[in-house]
């Protein structure tokens, strides 16, 4: 780590493009998508302010001004006392709104230097700025910059080298709207302007007669790509690259170790008829990279795909706006179909996006409705790669159950919780042509934070239950838990060894599933409860963060009280 | 000209923000977004479902709960 001697912080308004600049001024990855709540926690990384002068920079998550409304607010407030300089980013296309915290900035005693982001927005929206007035009127450094392309960023640099500090007269409320109103009039001109393609779409999105159907069609594209995108990955590259190049490998290396034994069945696992099965032998060298790599990966890469263009434009908030009716009657607004979302990808991230909501009751819903009901993409590929060979209707009825849980439980859970649902507030940002580089960036650093965080899991789940197996603690444990599993959900006793797995890692847990000879019928119970009964263990330790151990205990038990009584449900009535 | 709640304004109507009729969070709130007495804001759209409104402030689009809707008084212009 360099030695940093100065603090910079990066505030400003939700979605004016901190994170694009921060990436810009240090070099760092993080994710930066049109959605205002995208930064939830504080990012750090370094410029070089000078020939050995490092700065700090913090991209702090957006707020509107500094009397803060929620604790996520008050800790991007607090930050203000540590910060050397700071930079206020403000989208130019809406400097009225922007300049309220701009104001209450510079008053705070630090030296502030403001940067004019989305430039190269004003002008097709028929804004003519005079940065050069701007910055005489608000009596701060002002630059115009845009974070996507990096114009600016340089001359930002410069700026933050020769921060000043500069004392300004505490105003009033009402007095910074003047000063605000006063200083636009002397550097903003408002031209008319044209309605563009883009902004016709934005208005057919948002009314809801013909905003519903685009967001069915839109979620139906988003499936039918990520499907065919992701089998076209398996069937084209991994299935051949496993099958041809692994399996004769792994056959030599099989044969090599006598074809059975300790040592065989950790590497190898077990064989199935002589043979190697990569769906069913669970060993580290197997399964253990079969599952990730072959199985999971290519549903990742596709899923993240479709996600990042449709952050990008600028579709989430939009959504939001179509399904905040019904998310009222679960006890949530709009906005908490993010968390969702990013929870259909990892749960992880979708855990951590749990800070966009407000209240602690609704937070508590939104944790509990996605632990049971949101499978993480790795989980689903599993799913679809093993139910799939039943046929698709079972998969689409594990999914059916799935959803059918999340209404009730919302449902039942708003009823019975005190309190009452929050109000949905918030902007809508204007839709923006995705940049493709800026999409293959984010999927870049998606698709390696899965390689980096879930392989791991995945060889440690396959060895632990190899040792397991060995030790005969899964019998033991299978005699425990037999009348659960047999008596409710009518699954053979061996399934202890994914439901024990699933805490670690769920693609592995219904890969488990392969050699079991399961009927349609388990498989489907097996699978339902799998996604249900518990989250994996990181998205356990994020939401315990968030929710605190009280409310993290009641939420574990609703979801293992969940598991129990849908298993069974489905078990009795099929 | 008399006033109204934002949930009676028509589509595509524009008018002046008059009062907030809630607590000092939500009007702190309605403010962060642009939303205050004396803006001219224009009602996009309504959900059916007692869903949300979404106005146009300057050149801002901003969603609001029904709830919080039917606390923003207006006037037509």
């Amino acid at each position: 780590m360099p030695e940093a001697e100065k603090k910079v912080l990066l505030m400003g308004n939700p979605n004016v493009g901190k994170s694009a600049i921060f990436s810009r001024l240090t070099g760092a990855k993080v994710t930066i998508s049109n959605y205002p709540g995208t930064t939830v926690s504080f990012s750090q990384g370094y410029m070089k302010i000078d020939k050995d002068e490092m700065a700090a920079v913090l991209d702090v998550p957006g707020i509107y001004n500094l009397e803060p409304s929620c604790k996520a607010d008050s800790v991007a407030v607090d930050m203000l006392s540590e910060g050397d300089v700071v930079v206020n980013i403000a989208d130019a296309t809406n400097l009225e709104r922007n300049l309220y915290l701009t104001l209450e900035l510079r008053e705070r005693g630090v030296p502030v230097i403001v940067a004019l982001n989305m430039w190269d927005e004003t002008r097709h929206k028929g804004i003519e700025i005079d940065a050069e007035k701007l910055e005489k009127e608000l009596g701060l450094p002002v630059v115009p910059t845009c974070g996507l392309t990096g114009f600016g960023v340089k001359r930002l640099m410069v700026r933050i080298r020769n921060a000043r500090k500069k004392e300004f007269k505490a105003l009033s409320k009402d007095e910074r709207w003047e000063e605000i109103g006063r200083v636009l009039e002397a550097s903003q001109k408002l031209h008319h302007h044209h309605h563009t393609l883009l902004e016709r779409l934005e208005d057919i999105s948002t009314r809801p007669v013909t905003g519903l159907p685009i967001a069915a069609l839109v979620l139906y594209l988003s499936f039918k790509v990520i499907r065919f995108v992701g089998e076209g990955l398996i069937g084209n590259v991994f299935q051949p690259l496993f099958d041809n190049f692994w399996l004769p490998l792994m056959a030599r290396l099989s044969s090599f170790l006598g074809g059975g034994g300790i040592v065989h069945d950790i590497l190898i696992g077990k064989l199935v008829d002589g043979q190697i099965d990569f769906g069913q032998s669970f060993g580290l060298l197997t399964a253990g990279l079969y599952v990730p790599f072959a199985a999971v990966l290519p549903y990742i890469f596709s899923f993240y795909l479709v996600l990042g263009v449709l952050e990008d434009l600028g579709y989430l908030p939009r959504l939001a706006t179509q399904v905040d009716n019904l998310m009222h009657r679960l006890g949530l607004h709009g906005y908490a179909i993010i968390p969702m979302i990013l929870g259909l990808g990892c749960n992880v991230p979708g855990a951590m996006a749990l800070r966009l909501l407000e209240g602690r009751r609704e937070k508590f819903i939104a944790a509990t409705l996605m632990a049971v009901a949101v499978p993480c993409m790795a989980q689903t590929a599993m799913i679809v790669g093993l139910v799939g060979q039943r046929g698709g209707r079972y998969v689409a009825l594990i999914f059916g159950i799935l959803f059918v849980v999340l209404l009730v439980k919302g449902l039942l859970m708003n009823r019975f919780m005190k309190g009452c649902s929050p109000e949905i507030l918030w902007e809508i940002p204007p839709y923006r042509m995705p940049q493709p580089m800026a999409v293959i960036k984010k999927l870049w650093m998606r698709v390696s934070e899965f390689l980096k965080e879930a392989v791991p899991f995945v060889m440690l789940g396959i060895l632990v239950v190899n040792i397991l197996y060995l030790v005969r603690v899964l019998d033991i444990l299978s005699r425990v838990f037999a009348p659960v599993l047999s008596g409710l959900w009518g699954l053979p006793k061996e399934t202890i060894s994914a439901m024990l797995i699933g805490f670690l890692r769920k693609d592995v847990a219904v890969g488990m599933l392969a050699p079991l000879g399961l009927t349609t019928k388990q498989l489907v119970v097996a699978c339902t409860v799998l996604a249900i009964y518990f989250p994996c263990m990181a998205t356990f330790i994020v939401m315990l963060r968030e929710l605190g151990l009280r409310d993290m205990i009641k939420a574990a038990g609703l979801m293992v009280l969940t598991a129990l009584a849908v298993g069974s449900l489905v078990n009795f009535l099929w | 000209m008399k006033e109204m709640s934002l949930i009676e304004l028509k589509e595509k109507q524009a008018a002046v923000v008059r009062e907030i009729m809630g607590g000092g969070g939500v009007t702190m709130r309605l403010e962060a977004l642009g939303i205050r007495p004396g803006k001219k804001i224009t009602k996009i759209s309504s959900h059916f479902w007692q869903g949300p409104v979404t106005v146009l402030v300057d050149r801002n689009k901003v969603a609001i709960g029904h709830g919080m809707a039917r606390k923003i008084m207006v006037e037509v212009i």
